[in-house]
């Protein structure tokens, strides 16, 4: 009776075993294609008296793999003048490219473009367009030229940010996107 | 001849019944290895339906017996069951001792023994139902925080994972209910699965001694058993419950026990746990509640003869991560660090959001076993477990919230195959084998590519311990055990990091099918690994003892050392593995001193690890990515020398106060780089005063410091990274560990008699009783905020 029992246990045992070891299936597991990813964002500064559009470009194709951004920039900007820029971002994994801004002016509460000027470069950038609650959401802008300098220029998407803020520094949230442009103004 | 003698005295004394039977049989029931009394003990003598418990002084008594023969049963949760044949004549005396489950001669068990108003072993095994009892409403992993030599790899407050001697994760085994919990624990920020409240009692061996169990644990074994069932008539049953201020909430737990004269039981228990966000004493940790439901039953027969059992455990876990530790690139590491306190903070909640994970195991285990009479005993186990893992990123498009970006499916069988012979008092061997499969599964719906790839896993084991008495103090123990591990993984490579990595000329061969920015390989790696013990314990003048203990243990490189490539969010950083790691080859020397009195006890157990193609992962590279710039950290093998001490101690004045204290230090040092290494324990220490009282309800009132030193000792793996707002390059600090703290713990407890067989066993406890403000170095989100501020909870637990 007693070894009965625990030949019967090792029997269960042992087939359960054998059974789903063999059930191994070699189908080649499906492919993830990264939905979240941004690959491209695209700064265009269309100038309101007329002129050169410039544009100012980041791809990253491999996303967080080892390959660094391409960065561009088509040209230099004039001085003293005024642009209206727009931003655009793409996930180009994709054919056609997935234009992630419509996404982005969607859920307008829970994102925000920043644009940070450095190294002596003069630059403002205002006239934001806003949220559905009247804050900063920054896909459309004006940009207004000073004197010749040349600087960085740097954009940032940032995903549920605390809004209103004065600027990165308290808007909390994290950062989907930061690119660093080299920009002249001649 | 004398058999028949014997029989016929036998039988004499059996008919004889009417002459006399109001002899008593009385003694003690006694630990072998300390001489130390074991309360609580169940004696049944058999064929006469005689049945005693062993009471706090570990004595027994049956009466009206007859002059004769007498077969005696004998268990204790903590031993090995054991019959023992006696002969009354008159009124007799005869001691009893038990062997323990486990000889761990590497290493000595410690049972927070401490905490009694004695030194004394007959304390250890009940106070540690009591400490278990205590930390109802908390994780393995700060039960076993407790402990000297154990520290914990914190991420937030809820995900808890145990560091033995300073390493962690795969380093780590733990084997719940004679089951190896295969529940992803590679990973930093993955807690064991497992209920306190389901335990019995925890043993922990700090070393690779216990071959039984496995050749991996480098660090050491976490051994959790069910409590024992005691063979009689009987129903109980306890219920825990518990309330804290800090998360507003709490849990319930609940266990109820059947068991028959004949052997058979049954058991079932549950447990809730439900907390909302936790609290700094500035401020709300936010999204760092957690959900915690379980349950499990099992049902079995247990004879001395033979034995089977059955037992399933389901345990779910949602935990809430920090909101203020999702972050993005170096700029927001920055600005993290620099704020000092987190950059979200909302209200209180009970709500868990993303990020967060939500983690289930099922356990399923049937056991048998059989002693043989010139063999020993013959125990056969299957076990089938299911961890499936699901971890929530903040997502860009709010839509996708409950959409996991991981999901991972971990499925894991093994049968074990046991032989113990217990022949003579003086040599013993354990011999097995075991074989296992295991598969894991990655759902490809996250839309995120996979952290860990689908893969399978087989392993083979086979191991023999042999111990030997070479005298009545003397005892050798040696072991050895092979495993044979065989990786079949499909994985998918980034096109960029395959050629990065030169993978493309290194392993043509695995490549399945080429996409457009993608590779499908199909890895299959080879380890067999080696391990071994060697280990000695010698007594002296009764109450010292002296383990001294070599072991060897192989590990194999977990998936996550292999196959990681991408972004880890909650760490900012990149992760990268290797293909071509091999197996790391830990030699550890660890020497205990143990004193054991009524009055002062000790133990001093220093050690030392010297590990080959140690695994670590640290950084190489700032990479710039559209996201901003992160830090890559990759997986790198060096060789590695851990060494360090612990100490236990306590002094019992008299029978209402005593003191303890604990004192755990433990260095690591890379040697080929001649650098520290990452995320050393620091040195802490930790002392208690008890005042306990037996005539006044039981009363206990702890007050217990705890001392953690800064770590003084780390790699400098900051770094320079621009920041657009401010215009320049600034030191991004990811190394400077945090200051040192002294926090204070009140404890109280005392007991209410309800009726005869129900007591009510009341407990306040206070926790970092002045709110002190502190960061802890192995919490893996100290940038981000403060540890716990005070809380205080109420416990009520009712036996019944």
């Amino acid at each position: 009776m007693k070894k009965f029992k625990l030949s019967i246990l090792a029997a269960i045992a042992i087939t359960g075993l054998v059974f789903t070891g063999c059930s191994s299936d070699d189908d080649a597991p499906t492919i993830v294609n990264e939905e979240e990813v941004i690959t491209t964002l695209s700064v265009t500064l269309v100038p309101t008296a007329g002129g050169n559009t410039i544009t100012l470009v980041s791809r990253d194709l491999d996303g967080d793999g080892p390959d660094a951004p391409v960065v561009t920039v088509s040209g230099n900007l004039a001085a003293n003048a005024t642009y209206t820029g727009a931003v655009a971002v793409l996930n180009e994994t994709e054919t056609p490219a997935d234009n992630i801004t419509l996404e982005v002016v969607e859920e307008d509460l829970e994102h925000q473009f920043f644009f940070t000027v450095g190294g002596g470069l003069n630059i403002t950038t205002d006239g934001f367009n806003l949220d559905s609650e009247g804050n900063i959401l920054g896909t459309t802008f004006n940009v207004t030229t000073g004197a010749a300098s040349s600087g960085t220029y740097t954009v940032a998407l940032v995903h549920e940010p605390t809004k209103p803020n004065t600027g990165v520094a308290d808007a909390g949230g994290e950062t989907d996107i930061e690119v660093t442009f080299n920009v002249t103004i001649q | 001849m004398r058999t028949y003698l014997c029989m016929i005295l036998l039988c004499s004394a059996m008919v004889a019944k009417s002459q006399d039977c109001s002899y008593t049989l009385s003694g003690k029931i006694i630990d072998l290895h300390d001489n130390t009394v074991l309360p609580g003990a169940t004696l049944i003598m058999i064929g006469e339906g005689k049945t005693v418990e062993s009471d706090i002084d570990g004595k027994y008594l049956f009466s009206n017996l007859c002059d004769g023969s007498y077969s005696l049963q004998v268990y204790h949760p903590n031993c090995e069951t054991q019959i023992f044949k006696v002969k009354v004549s008159g009124n007799t005396e005869r001691n009893f001792k038990l062997e323990h489950h486990l000889e761990e001669l590497n290493a000595i068990t410690l049972r927070a023994s401490i905490f009694g108003s004695k030194t004394k072993t007959n304390f250890e095994q009940k106070v540690t139902e009591k400490q278990l009892d205590r930390f109802s409403s908390a994780s393995l992993g700060e039960v076993l925080n407790t402990l000297s030599g154990v520290s914990s790899l914190n991420t937030g407050n809820a995900v808890v994972k145990p560091i033995i001697n300073g390493v962690h994760s795969s380093r780590v085994v733990v084997m719940n209910n004679g089951v190896r919990m295969e529940d992803q624990e590679w990973g930093a920020e993955h807690a064991p699965s497992i209920d306190v409240n389901a335990i019995g009692n925890i043993t922990l061996i700090k070393g690779a001694g216990a071959l039984k169990y496995s050749g991996d644990a480098v660090g050491g074994i976490i051994v959790t058993e069910a409590s024992k069932v005691p063979v009689k008539d009987t129903i109980y049953g306890k219920t825990n419950v518990t309330a804290a201020t800090n998360g507003r909430g709490g849990a319930i737990t609940s266990t109820l026990t059947k068991s028959y004269a004949n052997g058979w039981y049954g058991s079932i228990q549950g447990t809730l746990r439900r907390f909302g966000d936790y609290e700094a004493p500035d401020y709300i940790l936010s999204n760092t509640g957690n959900f915690e439901r379980s349950i499990s039953g099992r049902v079995g027969i247990n004879r001395f003869e033979y034995g089977v059992e059955a037992y399933y455990s389901f345990f779910k876990n949602e935990i809430g991560i920090l909101r203020a530790s999702h972050i993005g690139g170096a700029s927001d590491q920055v600005r993290a660090i620099n704020s000092g306190t987190p950059l979200i903070i909302r209200d209180f909640t009970y709500d868990i959001d993303a990020p967060r994970q939500d983690v289930t195991h099922h356990l399923f285990k049937v056991r048998g076993f059989k002693n043989f009479k010139n063999l020993g005993k013959v125990t056969l186990q299957y076990d089938f477990q299911q961890n499936e893992r699901l971890e929530f990123d903040v997502r860009r498009s709010s839509n996708d919230d409950d959409r996991a970006s991981l999901d991972l499916a971990l499925t894991s069988q093994t049968l074990r195959l046991d032989l113990d012979t217990d022949n003579t008092d003086l040599f013993n061997l354990k011999t097995g084998l075991m074989a296992q499969y295991q598969k894991n599964v990655a759902d490809p719906s996250t839309g995120v590519r996979r952290l860990i790839p689908d893969y399978e896993r087989f392993n083979l084991g086979l191991y023999g311990v042999a111990d030997v008495s070479i005298t009545d103090n003397f005892l050798v123990e040696v072991g050895g055990r092979f495993d044979y591990f065989h990786i079949d993984a499909q994985k998918f490579y980034r096109s960029s990091f395959w050629e990065d990595r030169n993978y493309d000329e290194l392993f043509p061969d695995i490549v399945v099918e080429e996409f457009s920015n993608q590779i499908l390989t199909n890895p299959k790696l080879n380890f067999s690994n080696v391990s071994a013990t060697f280990g000695t314990r010698y007594t002296f003048n009764d109450s010292y003892k002296l383990y001294a203990n070599y072991s060897l243990a192989s590990r194999a490189p977990n998936p996550s050392e292999l196959f990681s490539e991408g972004l880890h969010h909650s760490a900012s950083r990149i992760e990268l593995g290797d293909l071509r790691f091999d197996s790391e080859i830990a030699h550890k020397v660890s020497v205990t001193l143990q004193k054991q009195g009524k009055t002062f006890g000790f133990s001093v157990n220093p050690f030392v690890n010297f590990i080959n193609n140690f695994i670590i992962i640290e950084p190489t590279e700032i990479r710039q990515t559209i996201r901003g710039n992160f830090q890559v950290w990759e997986y790198r093998q060096t060789k590695a020398t851990l060494l360090g001490v612990d100490i236990d101690a306590s002094v019992t004045f008299n029978d209402n106060w005593n003191f303890y204290h604990q004192f755990s230090l433990v260095k690591g040092y890379d040697e080929t780089l001649d650098l520290p290494l990452i995320d050393m324990p620091p040195v802490n220490t930790m002392n208690g005063l008890v005042y306990q009282n037996k005539e006044l309800k039981n009363l206990l009132v702890e007050l217990q410091s705890e001392y953690t030193f800064r770590q003084n000792e780390f790699p400098d793996n900051n770094f320079q990274a621009f920041i657009p707002e401010t215009d320049s390059f600034e030191l991004v600090d990811v190394s400077t560990p945090p200051d040192a703290y002294h926090l204070l713990h009140l404890h109280t407890n005392a007991d209410f008699s309800l009726s005869k067989n129900s007591t009510l066993n009341v407990g306040l406890s206070v926790t970092n009783i002045f709110d002190t403000n502190y960061r802890n170095y192995l919490n893996r989100l100290r940038y981000y905020a403060d540890d716990l501020g005070r809380n205080i909870s109420i416990n009520l637990k009712i036996t019944y």
